[in-house]
């Protein structure tokens, strides 16, 4: 297209963009400010800490009980991959592969929870999982994790498999592969790129999931977001370092994942999750 | 010739019902079990009070202005986010667009969705506090001479839903406006449209039902604001919103008929307005945004 030289065209250019740094500045300041503070001996009324320390990550690391926190949130969403995995791959496959009555039915049931906050559902959830006797344990926690995250996976996963060719099933069922064998020797092979993707999704997306957790979670069941919650909530009780360093210590435990998660998935990916 | 028997096995194949689809089950049996039950529970729940008739609890919402006044409360937080982010993420979607190299921008965009509004509202305590680096700078510059208040009131939680909701919106319009054929805008600049021209003209109406789901899904989360009302807002008072509400009322009464009430009346004011999105949507221009022959 013809390039655009008047001023007011370079001007709203120019609006934007000052917008978008200002946006980005601000958010890595916040960031920055955090990571400051963890490291600060004491930060008053200056633009810098008086002097820098390591100390308030072993302060928050034994006041927190960080290596019990970090324990329980690496079972907990070791366990919601496994199993979004384990039943959202199927059934993608299934919504894929074959039209039947009632599909786009059982495509609005997935949709739901994705669409519907996970604070408004997660009340009757939580109060269904405690008349159950699940909630409070570690159990109730991956329950209601998996609420959203096997509909994701499943949304992910159907253009995945839709892009593979039917033709190299049907060879395989030529070749006597019942459905068991078709998925372990021919479609996990193929579909492993696509798998990796939509459960990197889904564990950045564990990791951060404040409200259901929290609505579920019991003292030996919180996870690291969960933990941060209490702590930012409760403060004056302990030193704002020691909870900017359990801050940091979240930040990093997330970010690396999505530095990993970003290798496989368009970020865009993590956001239209919904979209088909 | 009379009718051969087919197999009843034969026939639901013949309707896509075979072993496969059979897959998709388990994910249907769980979703059904716990999202459309726990649901379904909750509406049962909130027309069984611990006291007075059916419909006690909803009949104690609309009377008590402590907590029908929560739907207020967050709507005038939801609302003004939602429009804020829309009307700031479209301009610098269309200009976005125009680069080659957009992945640098979307990542660290993508960074505060990942961080989660736990991590957003530790920040800002820090950063916007009265000797935060916020205040600090504006004080520098000579733009404010005493630091101003953002925590613990209104702008605390605006600005925190700002943060968290502004790249959702902006990476989800980018996304819409991506799928627009770029040949229907230089159809129109050959034709001697300016970009003014073709924004009114061309790209908005093409962009507008993506903008209406874009302006549904900001929505609905800004509406279920939790986290960040609690810790940067003043959630006795002014940002007292629903969802604190329903949280109170579960866990600090431990009246769950109540709370779920509460629950069914905060998913009921967000299907409201989803479906007067939608339903003004549908008026709208619903034709494929590709510019190939057709």
């Amino acid at each position: 297209m013809v390039e655009d030289k008047r001023l007011s065209t370079k001007l709203w250019a120019f609006a934007n963009w000052f917008l978008i740094g200002f946006f980005l500045l601000n958010l890595l300041a916040m960031i920055a400010a955090v990571v400051t503070s963890s490291f600060a001996t004491r930060w008053l009324g200056t633009w810098l800490p008086a002097g820098w320390t390591t100390r308030w990550y072993s302060a928050a690391w034994a006041e927190f009980q960080l290596h019990d926190v970090l324990f329980v949130t690496f079972q907990i969403v070791f366990l919601v991959v496994l199993f979004s995995g384990l039943i959202g791959v199927p059934a993608a496959y299934a919504l894929a592969r074959r039209d039947f009555p009632g599909k786009k039915l059982v495509m609005l049931l997935f949709l739901l929870p994705l669409l519907v906050p996970p604070i408004t559902f997660g009340i009757p959830l939580a109060t269904v999982l405690y008349r159950l006797n699940l909630a409070g344990s570690m159990s109730g926690v991956v329950l209601a994790n998996l609420v959203p995250t096997v509909p994701f996976v499943i949304l992910v996963m159907i253009p995945f498999i839709e892009q593979i060719d039917t033709k190299i099933e049907a060879a395989a069922r030529v070749f006597g592969a019942n459905t068991f064998k078709l998925f372990i020797h021919v479609l996990l092979p193929l579909l492993m790129p696509g798998i990796l993707a939509a459960l990197l999704l889904v564990l950045v997306r564990t990791i951060a999931m404040f409200e259901l957790t929290f609505l579920t979670a019991g003292p030996t069941s919180q996870t690291l977001v969960v933990a941060l919650y209490y702590a930012v909530f409760a403060a004056g009780v302990r030193a704002v370092q020691s909870i900017d360093a359990m801050a940091v210590v979240y930040m990093v435990t997330t970010l690396i994942w999505l530095v990993i998660a970003l290798r496989f998935v368009n970020p865009t990916q993590i956001v239209a999750r919904a979209k088909r | 010739m009379s009718a051969v028997e087919i197999p009843l096995k034969q026939r639901l194949a013949a309707r896509g019902l075979d072993g496969l689809t059979m897959l998709v089950l388990p994910a249907v049996f769980f979703v059904l079990a716990l999202f459309i039950y726990p649901f379904l529970y909750g509406l049962f729940l909130s027309f069984t009070p611990k006291e007075g008739g059916t419909f006690a609890n909803y009949a104690k919402f609309f009377s008590d202005s402590f907590l029908y006044g929560t739907i207020a409360t967050t709507l005038w937080l939801a609302l003004p986010v939602t429009i804020a982010t829309l009307v700031l993420a479209v301009p610098i979607a269309f200009r976005v667009r125009l680069l080659k190299r957009q992945r640098l921008l979307t990542t660290l965009l993508v960074i505060p969705i990942t961080l989660g509004t736990v991590l957003v509202a530790e920040g800002l305590l820090n950063y916007l506090g009265p000797q935060g680096w916020f205040n600090r700078t504006l004080m520098t510059f000579g733009l404010i001479s005493t630091p101003i208040k953002l925590l613990h009131n209104y702008w605390g939680v605006m600005l925190s839903l700002v943060i968290t909701g502004f790249p959702f919106t902006f990476l989800l319009t980018l996304s819409y406006l991506t799928g627009i054929d770029p040949a229907l805008e230089q159809a129109g600049a050959t034709l001697g449209a300016g970009p003014w021209e073709r924004f009114k003209h061309i790209l908005f109406p093409l962009l507008l039902p993506g903008l209406a789901i874009t302006f549904c899904l900001s929505f609905v989360q800004a509406f279920s604001v939790f986290p960040s009302a609690v810790l940067l807002g003043a959630p006795a008072g002014p940002t007292r919103v629903i969802s604190i509400a329903a949280y109170q009322a579960a866990f600090e009464e431990y009246d769950y008929s109540m709370a779920s009430a509460i629950a069914m009346i905060m998913g009921m004011v967000q299907l409201a307005i989803v479906v007067a999105v939608l339903a003004a949507r549908g008026l709208l221009y619903r034709g494929p945004a590709g510019g190939g022959k057709g």
